[in-house]
């Protein structure tokens, strides 16, 4: 049966509360969710003040100046710091996002209270694992698949159907969606969820690729495709602006489309 | 994740037992008879409206027509079907445990078929008056 509460070694308790910077003048309060899984303690809620003075607008910002200037031990991850690798998604304010393309003005709650990304096994502090999320997209074989001899040059693709990539190709595979799907939390295992999927239909509709029937034959099963019910989260999470909801849509159109 | 995979890769465990090769025929009949429920939804409650308040015996009469009487086997038929195939998905979505799920799913056959079949034959038997 689904899990509705924690186990009780996932119970959150409180934290500790850091210092405040003496001097500071401005500050806005974080609570961080942290875990270390070699101590053998539950997750607890640390508190942290920044200095918005000494710091940048972004949530990232915040989260590098506490790593810093307080405490070198909080872990996550982090890269361009511009919203292209997708490495610092995690839950900000109850939403998941990427902390370097949120700013803190935004989070309208005075506390910011940050988590990892839901449902996911966590590796240390902000880190989760995402195994099964990379593995669910490499089960959709992203890549251009063809029979015909490659050609001399370049597969050639019209601007039309180049355009049919656009709202696809930009995914930045951070699990923002996948992670805030409710089906994806009760169905992980079997279900591929909005962001293997999203990426299923950029292959789908790519005009390049032959092996479109064989790419739905693998997404033709109740989990897989169908525990979607369009609850439309993935769509509402994406930091990158992407419908994942009308993209598995249209997955179902394709299949309905070669039946009927 | 279940314990006894954790020797198996991940890709292994995503692929698992494979494709079942259904799901869009599932996922069509659950549309089909949601379309359909649209219109026999509302005559339905138009006829069960106009049967408030009356006796057995006009109940009989307003059944005893044929429109009427296959709007309501449609309606039942339409309702029973969206049903069993609706509550598959909820089981599906949150009883994991393979037994309570087989159960669950066996159990909610024979609900939607006892229904179904139940409401069906109580239409036909006021609709011919017997």
């Amino acid at each position: 049966m689904v899990e509705f509460t924690l186990p009780k070694n996932s119970k959150v308790t409180a934290g500790k509360t850091w210092p405040r910077h003496p001097d500071a003048k401005r500050e806005r309060e974080f609570r961080v969710y942290r875990w270390n899984p070699e101590d053998g303690k539950n997750p607890r809620l640390d508190t942290y003040y920044v200095d918005l003075d000494h710091c940048g607008s972004m949530i990232l910002d915040a989260l590098i100046w506490i790593k810093s200037k307080i405490d070198p031990t909080l872990t996550f991850r982090r890269s361009c710091r511009e919203g292209v690798c997708g490495s610092c998604s995690m839950n900000i304010d109850g939403v998941n996002t990427l902390a370097c393309t949120r700013t803190m003005d935004e989070i309208k709650h005075d506390v910011v209270r940050i988590y990892p990304l839901p449902h996911q096994p966590v590796v240390k502090d902000l880190v989760p694992d995402l195994t099964n999320f990379y593995a669910q997209y490499a089960s959709i074989e992203p890549w251009l698949k063809t029979e015909t001899p490659t050609p001399q040059t370049e597969w050639r693709q019209s601007e039309d159907d180049r355009r049919k990539l656009d709202g696809l190709y930009e995914c930045i595979l951070c699990a923002c969606c996948t992670t805030s799907c409710p089906s994806y939390w009760w169905n992980g295992e079997r279900y591929l969820g909005p962001a293997a999927l999203l990426q299923a239909q950029r292959w789908l509709v790519d005009s390049r690729d032959e092996a479109t029937g064989e790419r739905l034959d693998f997404l033709e099963d109740p989990f897989r495709l169908y525990r979607c019910h369009t609850i439309l989260n993935c769509t509402k999470a994406c930091p990158k602006g992407l419908n994942p909801a009308k993209a598995i849509a249209e997955i179902k159109k394709k299949m309905v489309e070669r039946q009927v | 994740m279940s314990k006894r995979d954790t020797m198996r890769t991940p890709l292994a465990r995503v692929r698992h037992l494979g494709s079942a090769r259904t799901g869009t025929e599932h996922f069509w009949r659950q549309r089909v008879t949601s379309v359909a429920a649209i219109p026999l939804s509302i005559a339905g409650i138009v006829i069960v409206m106009s049967l408030l308040g009356r006796n057995h015996a006009a109940a009989v009469q307003i059944l005893g027509s044929p429109l009427v009487a296959i709007v309501m086997l449609l309606f039942i038929v339409t309702s029973a079907y969206h049903m069993w195939l609706g509550m598959q998905v909820i089981i599906e979505d949150y009883v994991h445990d393979e037994q309570w799920k087989l159960t669950a799913l066996m159990a909610n056959t024979f609900f939607s078929f006892t229904v179904g079949l139940a409401s069906f034959y109580a239409i036909l038997k006021l609709s011919f008056g017997v």
